[in-house]
């Protein structure tokens, strides 16, 4: 673990003895602990009395472990230059990221056509962009106008519920329901935002953490409308512009139409492409509205709510417009996620929902909109990789967490890259300062 | 000509059941700097947050340019050509310099491009570190841009929250002669709190001193400072 002249500046044996001395450190201490935890043991004679057994050997290896892993990570932890690394690392990953997003669009957009990618793997793939769309939406609230939202799900299930709904109730197609839903979900955010406007972290947190429960529990109890837990099924499955996917073939379905063999992979991909322009959608207002004086308005709030109070920016409406953008596409998100099941219940809509998109975003960089495609990737993608560890999945993903925030605390990509401003010094016209981007 | 840019009359205000402001009155003149010193906690601050709107005055009355602006909501009054610059900078930290000055236009309506130029005039360091993060400026920067950001509204009365707080003698007189400077030029009307009560007297024309919610004293910059009373209890005695 030794690292050959990759700093030369601070001699070998120096950096070993230093390793060493913090290796004999942590011993003692670990020694102090599992002297008593391990060493120890009362165990149960066969007589019923108690009897101390002693474990020396256990103590002895589990500091012998002790001391070699803490001596391997304090020389591997030496061997980097700290104040080299990040910024090396930003650089780099700024530079990549330029080309980074293009080729994951276009990834996404040949996926259905690739060799090898069947139905299982698009299934996964419209669950990812689900997540990516419901990232991006969120972090209008959290990552741009820094309202913490812990009950974001709430509005993914009021567009589920109101697709649902209106399809069961009045026979109204996807494509009415969609905007519908959204139009819903944006205001019960604008509901929820009128108690929440004078909070902000701690408290807004909890509240909304409390809306979203208020919103599943209502939809578990009011059974006459809702179904109760037994949720809504038979939600009709979406049409391509009023054609069916149906296997009949007929004219008027989608694979007759277009004279094509009835398959039901059209529905999937058909499905997979719709999720993906909702998704871009978002990502296209998110980025636009980000240049306007609204989304500037959000950043600032972000950054110090008595500053924009005293620079004349409506702190309301602010506020109300984030929670309600946010909440629209939440709802779309719901709709979608309607169709594609066919069923929803409560049970789709917990905290731990909300808790998984809270953390795409925080994992993706607050505020970053590639970040969060890629936190979105990793965290629903490597879920699905290490299904075959059933519950240790949990472990490895808990890790994978604690590493990325460890190396990376500010998420992926992390936060506003001021490299985009340092290259347009001089650019001061007109133009540039309409968009703001400094 | 004489005319009144802003007036408060018999303000009280609070917090909760603390009672900052016990009844104050003072007026500002069109063109003039009126200071307003006192110890901490006082109610300077409280004072030109009120004029604001935020606390609300549970009494008394504000009127600027002789319209009631006491019932206001605050964004209305921020907009309508009052602009302040808070206690603490409270600049935009991750936000670059450009955009917290783009901020400071737009809420009021003005165009930044027509703005910008003035301020960067006024503050050459601001154009320089234009693309930087605000948080990564120097608190002598961070007040430039405070004031450069209040100013991007193009306000006809400025009020200044301890400009002064943190800075090098020598930055904190570089802030007070552009102060002086817009005055002179452009003949902005500047409402000035600070503690430093030496070098706030000797830029304004006018002062004002508060002790513990209500005026004791007031009079020209010059005759302030030449008082026994205010040479012990803010100037530290021989200073």
């Amino acid at each position: 673990m030794t690292a050959p002249a990759a700093v030369p500046a601070l001699g070998i044996t120096a950096r070993l003895r230093a390793a060493l001395v913090d290796a004999s450190k942590a011993t003692v201490v670990a020694f102090g602990l599992f002297f008593i935890m391990v060493g120890l043991r009362t165990d149960v004679s066969p007589t019923g009395a108690l009897f101390l057994r002693t474990r020396w050997l256990d103590v002895a290896l589990l500091c012998a472990a002790v001391f070699v892993s803490r001596l391997a990570l304090a020389l591997w932890l030496g061997r980097r230059k700290p104040e080299v690394g990040p910024a090396w690392q930003a650089a780099a990953l700024s530079r990549a990221g330029l080309l980074f997003g293009p080729a994951l669009l276009a990834l996404a957009l040949i996926l259905p056509f690739v060799p090898g990618i069947g139905r299982y793997e698009l299934d996964l793939g419209i669950l990812v962009l689900t997540y990516v769309m419901l990232g991006w939406g969120l972090n209008i609230v959290v990552g741009l106008a820094g309202l913490l939202d812990l009950g974001y799900v709430a509005f993914y299930a009021v567009g589920a519920y109101a697709y649902a709904l209106l399809a069961q109730y009045f026979g109204l197609s996807f494509w009415i329901c969609l905007p519908l839903a959204g139009i819903l979900a944006a205001f019960w955010g604008v509901l929820l935002g009128f108690p929440v406007l004078r909070l902000r972290g701690d408290y807004l947190a909890i509240v909304t953490l409390a809306f979203g429960e208020i919103i599943r529990i209502v939809l578990l109890n009011w059974v006459e409308l809702t179904g109760g837990p037994n949720g809504i099924s038979g939600i009709p499955r979406p049409t391509f512009f009023g054609l069916p996917f149906s296997m009949s073939g007929g004219p008027q379905t989608f694979a007759g139409f277009f004279g094509l063999e009835p398959s039901p992979s059209h529905r999937v991909i058909f499905l997979y492409y719709l999720i993906l322009a909702l998704a871009l959608l978002t990502n296209w207002v998110a980025i636009r509205i980000r240049r306007q004086p609204i989304g500037r308005a959000w950043e600032a709030l972000r950054e110090d709510e008595i500053a924009c109070r005293a620079l004349g920016i409506n702190i309301t409406n602010t506020k109300l417009t984030a929670f309600a953008l946010g909440a629209m596409f939440a709802g779309f998100a719901g709709a979608f996620f309607a169709t594609r099941q066919a069923f929803i219940s409560p049970e789709s809509f917990t905290f731990i929902e909300s808790a998984i998109i809270l953390a795409i975003v925080v994992l993706g960089g607050l505020g970053s909109q590639i970040g969060i495609a890629v936190a979105a990737i990793v965290m629903i993608g490597g879920f699905e990789l290490f299904r075959d560890l059933d519950e240790y999945r949990m472990l490895v993903f808990g890790a994978a967490m604690v590493v990325i925030m460890v190396l990376r605390p500010r998420g992926l990509v992390g936060s506003r890259a001021p490299s985009v401003l340092l290259g347009e010094q001089r650019r001061i016209d007109a133009r540039f300062v309409g968009e703001g981007r400094g | 000509m004489k005319t009144t840019m802003l007036e408060v009359d018999n303000l009280a205000t609070g917090y909760g059941a603390v009672q900052a402001l016990k009844g104050v009155s003072l007026h500002v003149d069109r063109g003039e700097i009126v200071t307003l010193i006192g110890a901490n906690g006082a109610g300077k601050s409280t004072l030109l947050m009120s004029i604001c709107g935020d606390p609300r005055a549970r009494s008394g009355r504000i009127m600027l340019d002789g319209e009631d602006i006491t019932a206001k909501p605050t964004h209305e009054i921020m907009r309508s050509g009052v602009a302040q610059s808070p206690e603490g900078r409270r600049i935009f930290p991750r936000m670059s310099v450009l955009e917290n000055l783009v901020l400071g236009a737009q809420a009021a309506g003005q165009d930044p491009a027509q703005q910008l130029p003035r301020v960067f005039d006024l503050f050459p360091r601001l154009r320089e570190r234009q693309s930087q993060r605000g948080g990564t400026l120097s608190g002598g920067e961070q007040q430039m841009l405070a004031i450069g950001r209040a100013l991007m509204s193009r306000p006809r009365l400025l009020l200044l929250d301890e400009p002064s707080l943190g800075l090098a003698p020598l930055i904190s007189r570089q802030i007070f002669a552009t102060i002086r400077d817009l005055n002179e030029r452009e003949g902005l009307t500047v409402l000035l709190v600070e503690q430093n009560a030496n070098q706030a007297l000797r830029l304004a024309h006018r002062g004002y001193v508060l002790v513990t919610g209500r005026i004791t004293m007031s009079g020209s910059g010059a005759e302030l400072l030449a008082r026994p009373e205010i040479r012990d209890a803010y100037l530290g005695g021989g200073h």
